[in-house]
């Protein structure tokens, strides 16, 4: 007895283990019960019940409500659809000018506002992207065909590609100095003489547009946040599923609202791409000194002048912080956006996947991840610049930048004119290096992989049947062999020990939720998934963090390798593994692991680093040698902010096996993925991708819940 | 005491944090028992202070940390508003202002000064400077002459352009000093100035302070958690303890009868003669006795004139500032205040 109330923790974990045992062995698998299938299907099938809601009538097949729960929601995709139909097609028609056919016409409200939205984001991309390229549509916009047939001189020339790269290089040195001028030259000339310039500027014109609507939302959503609580409190739910919710899945309902095309990539991107700049601007505004804010009052500053002269310059850095994760976020959407059709690099991407042309696929991969390692730097150092004195500069001095920029402007200008006479026969190079003109690798990719195909077929072959036999088909039947009610147990034991009651009926909730939608059997083999990826991904990444940490060069280095690994979309991670292992699970496991071990490795590296040096001191002058210290006094301070790291792992992990549908799983991203072709998909899209997010949720509000209890017990303010 | 005009006066002000304090102030009839509230999840900030200030008064304000006395200058500045009671600056309602009114007194007749400075980390010394004044809708050349004109005042000439970021501590509160003081207000408040400085720079400070205020004479409520820097620089001090005003006297008043336990603690140590003025040790003035030539004002603080005072052989004669003879001090007195009494007691 005196053991159990010494430890009464550990003893709560060993019976909730048991009670879930017990419960597992105690319930048998139905005898109709096949693995793997939707609990509810639509299609008729024999032995299947049937219920009603709302006119809807949802057919499913029915075991012991221990083993399954019968999907009770499994109306809601459908209704969900349907009222979002309504609310396109139906609901409340109005009398609408219309300037093509150039008299009023009846439109319901919501499908007139959205095709205003789709078109306005559509001329804008359009101008952005002709700037960049040259083009007519624009033109066309303000005009008509009629007019550009008559005057063929009028299109927008676009800029050559010599002053763009001037233009960045210019940009990158006054940032932040060589080091980014000279990574800006090399990315800039690589993707040139690629021949990737216009695929790169058609999604760089896309992000042009998104990013700053992303960001000016956000802000004033933010601004709205931190100023009234029922905002915040209103909004924090939804900024929650957001974050954690596959980007894939709000694709759907986005394609039924907007349709497919570069405006709806554009949307999408928005909808992904704001909560983050809400909560990096909430949390700048929050954290500044309340002193400072005084100050103002004390100033004299009305409402106004508070927020625009004195809150948002002081809380600058972080909403710039807030602006690079608007782009990065942009960025990882150019390749999921291509989906529904936004043009670039990404459709470039998914093309070549699709056609199993690895070569290109890495060449547009190599491109897209350039553009986002550059424009990360770029705009995190135009956040950590702090703004310099120039009073006291004559004017070449102060506009020294724009000066050099307009110079190379006239030279690009001229060196194209002259490109124009010397390469006329075949392209001027000085303007754009076409698509298929540029130097491509391709090819010798393409062989590289046969080559390793053909050279370690057999070794590649034997690792993955292994794994998946011996390994994953092992694990996917134990996960699918719960009974419900022992995941129930299991669940809200976990809570119910962590954070007490209420934790425990937080994460019952959402698991309901999970339970009652049509797809419980494919959330297990989601959950699967994740978890064999958590699991390697955090013993690597605690391994490899525990022993970079050791060093300060060491931990600087890793910290920057993370840096750079984590701007890379997360499609990109998928080209390499199907070079090594071709359309299998594996390919798709291996892609969670290597992407999810950023996270586990950067935050065991930060949490390492953050102890106290004077705990160290203390330790040393106790006489700890080197495997006492990270066991007896690194581990246990850093391990709250290493569960942060987890956390981040099981979400990082779950995205990448959704995104890993698209080389083919049977979890809920293959669900989506259909979807995405299903005209009424969109109510499904969106309930999937809920159930993805609430599985992140669980996890989440579990390792935040014991984290923060442990920060206050180590006594580190949280 | 009662003063005529006084530039602040508080009339029963309480602060009461937590969850609808009117009401509960309310159920206790007005009577603040700390425990009773803390028990029903309520905190004490203020508790029942009434008090005046006078024009170019200095009324340092002094507690530990938690003792309330941020929250009373909060009060009286209306960065927070009071639970209940009055205050009136110049004779006006504070707590009845609309918000435009108290913009408009903000602007016009108060200056703080922060603890961490509260500099604007975007702005140089004189846009940090000028913007109280940018923000009354001066025009920018007249905004900055003026601050040039405070750069000089508090001694930063040749930074006026450097940021906050690439000063001292104590430069940083001077720029403080010099925004709070740039529209010119009569009233100006500080809240622990000096805490984040070092002990050297921190009685440069004080110093500084003294000579701007023997000049500019503004109605001043300084708080500070330093016993010895409020015993320097007050007129008058206001000691409290869980927001309750312990006393509120003259430094030499506080040192010589300190009226509860709790100020005593603080009164002690403190070396008298650093404190007291000659008149509040004098005896009554005696016709007949022998003085000598030398005199002593009676404002002197012991400390610079005991020197003096001892060199002489008889009684030396106390007079005020239009030389009457007002009390005569015994060099044994000197003594007496300079080695004995502090053992004895």
């Amino acid at each position: 007895m005196n053991i159990i109330n010494q430890y009464p923790k550990t003893f709560q974990w060993i019976f909730l283990i048991l009670v879930f045992f017990g419960l597992c062995f105690a319930i048998d698998v139905p005898e109709n019960y096949k693995f793997i299938r939707a609990q509810a299907e639509h299609s008729k099938v024999a032995g299947q019940t049937e219920f009603n809601f709302i006119g809807i009538t949802v057919r499913y097949i029915e075991y012991n409500f221990l083993w399954r729960i019968p999907p009770l929601l499994g109306w809601l995709p459908i209704w969900v659809n349907d009222s979002m139909f309504f609310l396109l097609n139906d609901w409340l028609p109005m009398e609408f000018w219309d300037p093509d056919v150039e008299k009023y016409k009846t439109r319901p409200l919501i499908l007139q506002i959205t095709r205003v939205i789709s078109g306005s984001i559509l001329f804008l991309i359009e101008f952005i992207r002709e700037i960049l390229i040259g083009g007519i549509k624009t033109i066309v916009a303000i005009t008509s065909w009629d007019w550009i047939d008559e005057n063929p001189w009028a299109e927008l020339p676009g800029i050559p590609w010599t002053i763009v790269t001037a233009g960045t290089v210019i940009l990158s040195y006054k940032l932040s100095g060589k080091g980014l001028a000279i990574f800006s030259l090399i990315a800039m000339v690589y993707i040139s003489i690629f021949g990737q310039w216009e695929p790169s500027m058609q999604t760089l014109s896309f992000i042009l547009v998104a990013a700053p609507v992303s960001f000016i939302l956000g802000l004033s959503l933010g601004i709205m946040a931190y100023k009234s609580k029922t905002v915040e409190k209103a909004l924090y739910p939804l900024l929650l599923v957001m974050q954690t919710m596959p980007q894939y899945a709000v694709l759907v309902p986005a394609m039924v609202l907007f349709g497919i095309g570069d405006h709806s990539a554009a949307i999408i991107t928005i909808v992904v791409a704001t909560p983050p700049m809400i909560l990096l601007t909430l949390l700048g505004l929050r954290g500044i000194s309340p002193e400072v804010i005084e100050a103002g009052k004390m100033s004299g500053c009305n409402d106004f002048q508070l927020m625009f002269k004195v809150l948002i310059p002081t809380a600058r850095r972080d909403i710039l912080i807030g602006v690079n994760q608007v782009i990065m976020v942009c960025l990882s959407m150019a390749v999921i956006a291509a989906f529904i059709g936004a043009k670039g690099l990404g459709w470039n991407l998914l093309l070549a996947l699709n056609r199993l042309n690895i070569g290109l696929a890495l060449e547009a991969g190599i491109c897209i991840s350039l553009i986002a390692v550059l424009l990360d730097k770029m705009s995190l150092a135009w956040a950590n610049k702090q703004t310099d004195y120039f009073g006291n500069l004559n004017f070449m001095k102060r506009r020294k930048y724009e000066l050099f920029f307009v110079v190379t402007v006239l030279i690009g200008l001229v060196l194209t004119y002259f490109g124009s006479f010397y390469l006329k026969d075949g392209y001027n190079y000085l303007y754009e290096v076409p698509h298929n003109k540029g130097i491509s690798t391709a090819e010798f990719w393409n062989r590289g992989v046969d080559w390793i195909w053909d050279t370690f077929f057999y070794p590649l072959k034997i690792f993955n049947t292994w794994l998946i036999q011996d390994v994953l088909q092992p694990m996917r039947a134990a996960y699918l062999r719960m009974p419900i009610v022992a995941t129930f147990v299991l669940v809200m034991g976990a809570g119910y020990i962590i954070g007490g009651i209420r934790s425990a009926f937080v994460v019952g909730g959402l698991t309901l939720f999970i339970a009652l939608s049509p797809w419980w059997d494919r959330a297990l083999v989601t959950a699967y998934m994740a978890t064999f990826g958590v699991i390697a991904s955090s013993i690597i990444g605690i391994t490899m963090g525990t022993l970079c940490a050791q060093n300060t060069y060491s931990s600087k280095f890793i910290l920057a390798v993370c840096d750079i690994f984590q701007t890379f979309p997360s499609f990109v991670y998928l080209i390499p593994v199907m070079m090594l292992f071709g359309v299998t699970d594996t390919s798709v496991l291996i892609a969670v692991i290597v992407y999810a071990t950023i996270p586990a490795t950067r935050y065991t590296v930060e949490g390492l680093r953050s102890i106290p040096p004077a705990l160290n001191d203390a330790g040393a002058m106790s006489g700890v040698n080197n495997l006492q210290r990270i066991f007896k006094i690194d581990f246990p301070l850093a391990f709250p902010h290493i569960m942060l790291g987890i956390n981040q792992t099981i979400v990082f992990a779950l995205f990448m096996v959704i995104i890993g549908a698209f080389i083919g799983t049977e979890d809920l991203g293959q669900y989506i993925l259909k979807a995405l072709s299903d005209l009424k998909g969109g109510g499904k899209g969106l309930i999937l991708g809920i159930c993805v997010a609430f599985i992140a949720l669980i996890f989440d509000n579990l390792i935040k819940t014991y984290a923060d209890k442990r920060k206050k017990e180590l006594g580190y303010v949280s | 005491m009662t003063i005529e005009n006084p530039v602040i006066k508080c009339d029963s002000v309480y602060k009461i944090f937590g969850a609808n304090p009117e009401k509960m102030l309310e159920n206790n009839s007005g009577n603040v028992d700390p425990k009773i509230f803390q028990e029903a999840g309520y905190i004490v900030g203020v508790n029942n202070a009434s008090f005046e200030v006078s024009k170019g008064e200095i009324l340092v304000v002094m507690g530990l940390s938690g003792s309330g006395k941020s929250t009373l200058l909060r009060c009286i500045s209306r960065l927070t508003d009071a639970t209940s009671g009055k205050i009136y600056i110049d004779g006006q309602e504070l707590l009845a202002l609309k918000n435009k009114e108290l913009i408009e007194l903000r602007r016009n007749k108060m200056g703080m000064v922060f603890q961490s400075f509260a500099l604007l980390p975007h702005k140089t010394v004189l846009e940090n400077i000028a913007f109280p004044l940018q923000i009354k809708g001066m025009k920018t050349t007249d905004s900055i002459s003026k601050s040039i004109e405070m750069v000089k005042l508090v001694g930063l000439e040749g930074r006026e352009n450097y940021f906050p970021r690439e000063l001292s501590g104590g430069q940083q509160q001077r720029v403080g000093i010099a925004r709070s003081l740039a529209v010119e207000p009569d009233i100006w408040f500080l809240d622990e100035p000096f805490s984040a400085l070092d002990p050297l720079i921190r009685k440069e400070m004080q110093d500084e302070f003294l000579r701007l205020q023997s000049s500019l004479k503004k109605t001043i409520m300084f708080v500070t958690h330093d016993f010895d820097e409020a015993l320097k620089l007050a007129d008058r001090i206001a000691i409290m303890k869980d927001g309750i005003i312990e006393q509120l006297d003259t430094p030499a008043n506080i040192v010589l009868s300190p009226a509860t336990e709790y100020v005593k603690k603080f009164t002690q140590e403190v070396p008298r003669e650093k404190v007291l003025k000659i008149e509040s040790v004098m005896d009554q003035k005696d016709e007949g006795r022998n003085l000598s030539d030398f005199t002593v004002s009676k404002d002197a603080i012991i400390e610079t004139v005991a020197e003096k005072i001892l060199g002489q052989e008889k009684s030396v004669a106390v007079v005020d500032n239009d030389n009457n003879k007002v009390g005569i001090i015994n060099p044994t007195k000197i003594i007496r205040i300079l080695f004995g009494e502090k053992k004895s007691e």
